[in-house]
């Protein structure tokens, strides 16, 4: 290989090491993206115009076209999407990367057909290749199963024994990859069939997980997108591929890990299980609560808050939802303005994605310094006067204390019955993702604000405005 | 068999780097607060688009009339393209945020 490449290709992979490193901290993130995307950069001018092979006119041609179309897209993605849809577009990014890659095996593959024995590719590359399209498949419907069941526009699917299902395609999936290997066939048709069946292990594998799972979901198909780049980038023994892709593999599997930590569940038990997955846990589950609620109205609310010294907000997937980061800062401002102590409460999963509360309040200017960490905040709850609960629900489920039969028993949550007064806005008493009911919604210092919480949040601030 | 065992011993040095770039990756993100999971994870996605290299060299090795190869490698670029440019800046735009307001 071209000297210059390789030293470019090495330049590029210490920019992804020092990139991801950086990223790691507040103040140097944004740094640490731009350094990452420089060595990107420079990985694909290097691979484009640093080779020791003629590359014919009319495919730079289409390289141009291809690089000019993509780049264009996904600049326009990038800019539009709102911030509250962080997740879906994470995911959907995840699962081009998976289907690069898989594209890549397949051609791979096709370009080892019909020729002669002599030429032909060890086994050891066709292992590689099949790898490729293996997982490529799989992350590329996984991701887009992920992003469609985000925005909404899907269900969950649970099939009768889909633990069996999975796990019996999975290592027939397997078993048919080796036996390609073995024969070391030409046949384009069984790896076609092999493509369709990882694509539906993918749709298949994505399929059942709650809601609530999604940010573990995202992350571990990240780490699985890495892992088939790492994998294309031994088939052609390139460095950068090789090693940005394995940064990605095992940074995308600790984060997956530390997220199943914050929920106190193992990643099998993500995986394959019963979070949700039985629908008639919920209901059972209820015997504990039933009870009546306590409606309160804006003035009421607004009141409360009005007269209180400490109080604290704890956001959820609900503010995101009604796209009230805005309308909850300028409540803040106005309550800390007569006095009141106002801090946010920040759940690890609050939302559907690790720190997603983080991103949208600081979309909204609200003071770093303002978002305190589950364990911090909690010491704090039985010296505050009144909890503000906007689009939040399981997170601060007392059942994930005293009651082991719920799904979430042993999720640390924040502990808001202990305030003086709780205050729950939501738009009804439907259940959370995790499809659960919530004994809080029923304690007798509770009362509920039902509404959008934009709508809400607004009306909580003109009656504030009027005192 | 042999085949494996011959790929493995003329590329040693390659299974070194693996390995070792495994242990850098965990040790980078080991102690990360949670408030920058997002971007983190938005920012791992975008590295990940490293895959358009392959995409690249694929379509600059097909042969011209090879339109089948042609045609997939130009899919694999956009969408290789897409989580490169998408995922860096979508990074860049929520970090953004997390500017020490003055």
């Amino acid at each position: 290989m071209n000297i210059t490449l390789s030293i470019i290709y090495l330049i590029s992979t210490v920019t992804f090491v020092i990139g991801l490193k950086l990223l790691g901290h507040p103040e140097t993130a944004k740094k640490g993206n731009f350094i990452a995307a420089v060595g990107m950069i420079l990985a694909i001018i290097g691979t484009l115009f640093l080779h020791d092979f003629e590359v014919p006119t009319i495919n730079y041609v289409l390289i141009g076209i291809a690089l000019l179309v993509g780049t264009i897209l996904g600049w326009i993605i990038a800019m539009k999407v709102a911030m509250t849809k962080m997740p879906e577009l994470v995911s959907l990014f995840n699962g081009f990367g998976g289907g690069s890659a898989l594209l890549i095996g397949l051609i791979e593959f096709g370009s080892n057909v019909g020729v002669d024995d002599s030429a032909k590719a060890s086994s050891a590359i066709i292992s590689t290749t099949l790898a490729a399209i293996i997982i490529g498949s799989i992350t590329f419907t996984g991701s887009l199963v992920a992003w469609a069941k985000l925005n909404g526009s899907m269900k969950d699917l649970r099939l009768p024994k889909y633990n069996l299902i999975n796990n019996i395609l999975f290592l027939a999936l397997v078993a048919f990859a080796s036996y390609i290997v073995l024969i070391n066939t030409n046949s384009l048709l069984l790896i076609y069939v092999l493509l369709v069946a990882s694509l539906i292990y993918g749709y298949l594998f994505v399929a059942p997980i709650g809601g609530a799972d999604m940010p573990v979901v995202i992350s571990l198909l990240n780490s699985l997108t890495g892992i088939a780049a790492a994998i294309t980038g031994i088939l052609y023994g390139n460095m950068v591929m090789l090693v940005g892709g394995i940064l990605v593999g095992s940074a995308g599997l600790i984060l997956t890990f530390v997220m199943c930590n914050a929920m106190n569940r193992s990643l099998s038990n993500v995986i394959f299980g019963a979070f949700g997955g039985d629908a008639n846990a919920g209901a059972i589950t209820s015997g504990k609560t039933g009870g009546t609620i306590k409606k309160t109205t804006a003035s009421d609310s607004a009141i409360l808050l009005n007269y209180a010294s400490k109080v604290v907000i704890v956001p959820g997937y609900g503010l995101a939802v009604a796209q009230a980061q805005h309308v909850i800062h300028e409540l803040e401002v106005l309550l800390t303005k007569k006095g009141v102590d106002v801090s946010y409460a920040i759940h690890p999963v609050a939302g559907r994605m690790p720190g997603h509360m983080n991103v949208l309040l600081a979309e909204s200017n609200v003071d770093y310094d303002k978002l305190i960490e589950m364990d911090n905040i909690n010491p704090q709850f039985p010296n505050t006067d009144v909890v503000l609960v906007v689009g939040a629900n399981d997170v601060v489920n007392p059942a994930a204390h005293n009651d082991p039969s719920s799904p979430i028993y042993g999720m640390p949550i924040l502990d808001v019955e202990n305030a003086k007064h709780i205050i729950v806005n939501k738009r009804s008493m439907n259940a959370g993702y995790a499809g659960i009911e919530n004994e809080l919604f029923f304690n007798q210092k509770t009362s509920m604000l039902f509404g959008d919480a934009k709508d809400a949040l607004s009306k909580l601030v003109a009656e504030l405005k009027n005192m | 068999m042999n085949d494996f065992i011959e790929f493995i011993s003329s590329n040693l040095q390659l299974f070194y780097i693996l390995i070792l770039a495994i242990f850098i990756g965990v040790e980078l993100i080991k102690n990360v607060p949670s408030v920058l999971h997002t971007p983190l994870m938005s920012g791992a996605n975008a590295l990940s688009g490293v895959v358009i290299v392959g995409a690249l060299l694929v379509m600059m090795q097909a042969k011209p009339d090879d339109y089948l190869s042609l045609g997939l490698g130009f899919i694999a670029v956009v969408l290789g393209i897409i989580n490169v440019v998408g995922g860096f800046a979508v990074t860049d735009r929520m970090l953004q945020m997390f500017k020490k307001k003055k």
